[in-house]
């Protein structure tokens, strides 16, 4: 179980990030919970400055545009 | 002007070969497509049963040659900026950035203004970030003035369609806006008008985030895709803007433009600006209708007065900066960029 959160104020490619998460997960049959942040001081806080942002467990692993599928999968996989 | 960058295709079809020898061919491609420009419109202006010199002739023509023209060269424009900018990105600038408090640091974030990919919709967070990392408020205004002013999308397009004098002279003028307005809302102290949660944050400088290696194929990609998204978004605004352009171009008599643009009326600066501020469109839709003025015989100084209110202050920008200024810090913000774009107005007014 992953713990995936998606930072950004809610614009189109944030809800496509999810998307591609969920997409992802379901092809490596992993199991992930999205929580999507969407308040300016928090996307802040976590150092996102471009959304869409990412963060795995804790750890950001993207901020700025569409993630790369094969990159997605390999944050999803670790 | 909204732009972001990492978009990275998820599909890998094609091989590396794929885009060397694509894009070339594009280039070409697209040399091609421009030089049918004026055939093109002529011949399907021709099919309409109007008279080519009638107003709605003109009007016509006027549209089916700037909506193909307009929309190539945004192509040409987004792909090129869009690779230029994979180089560049928020982190960086606001690394090179924070190290610089002295008076080089306006003009410098102007210029990364302009050369870093953001979007509107994270410009909450690009502020934020920049100003709990140390970076003072001033210089972030520069930062966020020269972005959507100087972007390359408005200057390609009045490259294209007005011609380089006007374009040199809206750059050296924009930027020196972003920077001026930068420094002197800098000399005035207004952190205290920031919003009380964004004062007593503080990020820290690193995100932790590991740059992205990109190669050279990857950079194309993320020009490619800076297209799709881009003119996806714009065309409207293109159209809309050209539509206007060409009922100005067709039916407003150079004697009424004259009269109410012209560098006689000392009240249509400041009456370009107010009508400017409030409209809600973007470089590619109002540089047509810029066209469309200057041809008819509106002063330059009025005219780049109403462009640069209608880019550089828009409302939905202000309702986004709501979250982090005061009412008060906005209007401040208003005043100065709209007094730099007053005096810009009146001194080519006066000088031409």
């Amino acid at each position: 179980m992953k713990t995936i959160k998606v930072y950004g104020p809610g614009c189109k490619r944030c809800d496509a990030t999810e998307a591609m998460i969920r997409e992802a997960a379901t092809s490596l049959s992993i199991e992930v919970e999205i929580e999507k942040i969407t308040d300016p001081r928090s996307i802040a806080m976590a150092g996102v400055m471009s959304t869409p942002g990412i963060s795995v467990d804790g750890k950001l692993v993207h901020a700025g545009g569409l993630p790369d599928a094969v990159k997605l999968e390999g944050w999803l996989a670790t | 002007m909204t732009t972001d960058t990492h978009d990275i295709e998820p599909h890998r079809e094609h091989s590396d070969w794929f885009w060397y020898v694509g894009v070339p061919a594009g280039g070409i491609a697209w040399v091609l497509l421009y030089q049918q420009l004026i055939p093109f419109s002529e011949w399907a202006t021709a099919l309409f049963p109007i008279s080519r010199d009638s107003h709605t002739g003109e009007a016509i023509a006027f549209f089916l040659y700037d909506v193909p023209k307009v929309l190539l060269l945004l192509t040409l424009i987004v792909f090129v900026t869009g690779v230029l900018r994979s180089w560049f990105s928020p982190e960086k600038t606001r690394a090179i950035l924070s190290g610089k408090r002295e008076i080089l640091g306006y003009p410098l974030a102007a210029a990364l203004g302009v050369l870093t990919p953001f979007c509107s919709c994270s410009s909450v967070p690009l502020f934020i970030g920049f100003v709990s990392a140390g970076i003072p408020l001033g210089v972030t205004f520069s930062f966020l003035i020269a972005g959507p002013m100087v972007g390359p999308v408005g200057l390609g397009l009045l490259f294209g369609l007005v011609g380089w004098k006007i374009t040199a002279i809206y750059l050296v003028f924009g930027f020196s806006i972003a920077t001026i307005a930068g420094w002197v809302m800098g000399r005035m102290g207004l952190e205290r008008y920031l919003q009380d949660w964004v004062r007593e944050l503080n990020t820290g400088a690193a995100t932790g985030l590991p740059e992205e290696r990109l190669s050279m194929v990857d950079r194309l990609k993320v020009g490619l895709d800076q297209v799709k998204e881009i003119l996806g978004k714009v065309w409207i605004w293109v159209v809309i803007g050209i539509s206007i352009g060409a009922l100005i171009h067709g039916y407003v008599p150079e004697a009424v433009m004259l009269k109410i643009m012209g560098g006689e009326a000392w009240w249509s600066v400041p009456a370009a600006v107010v009508v400017g501020v409030p409209m809600y469109t973007n470089a590619a839709g109002v540089i047509p209708i810029v066209e469309a003025l200057l041809g008819k015989g509106a002063a330059l100084g009025t005219t780049l007065a109403f462009m640069m209110s209608v880019i550089a202050l828009s409302l939905p920008e202000m309702i986004i900066l709501k979250q982090v200024l005061t009412l008060r810090l906005i209007a401040i913000f208003i005043a100065v960029v709209a007094s730099g774009i007053l005096a810009t107005g009146f001194l080519f007014n006066a000088l031409l």
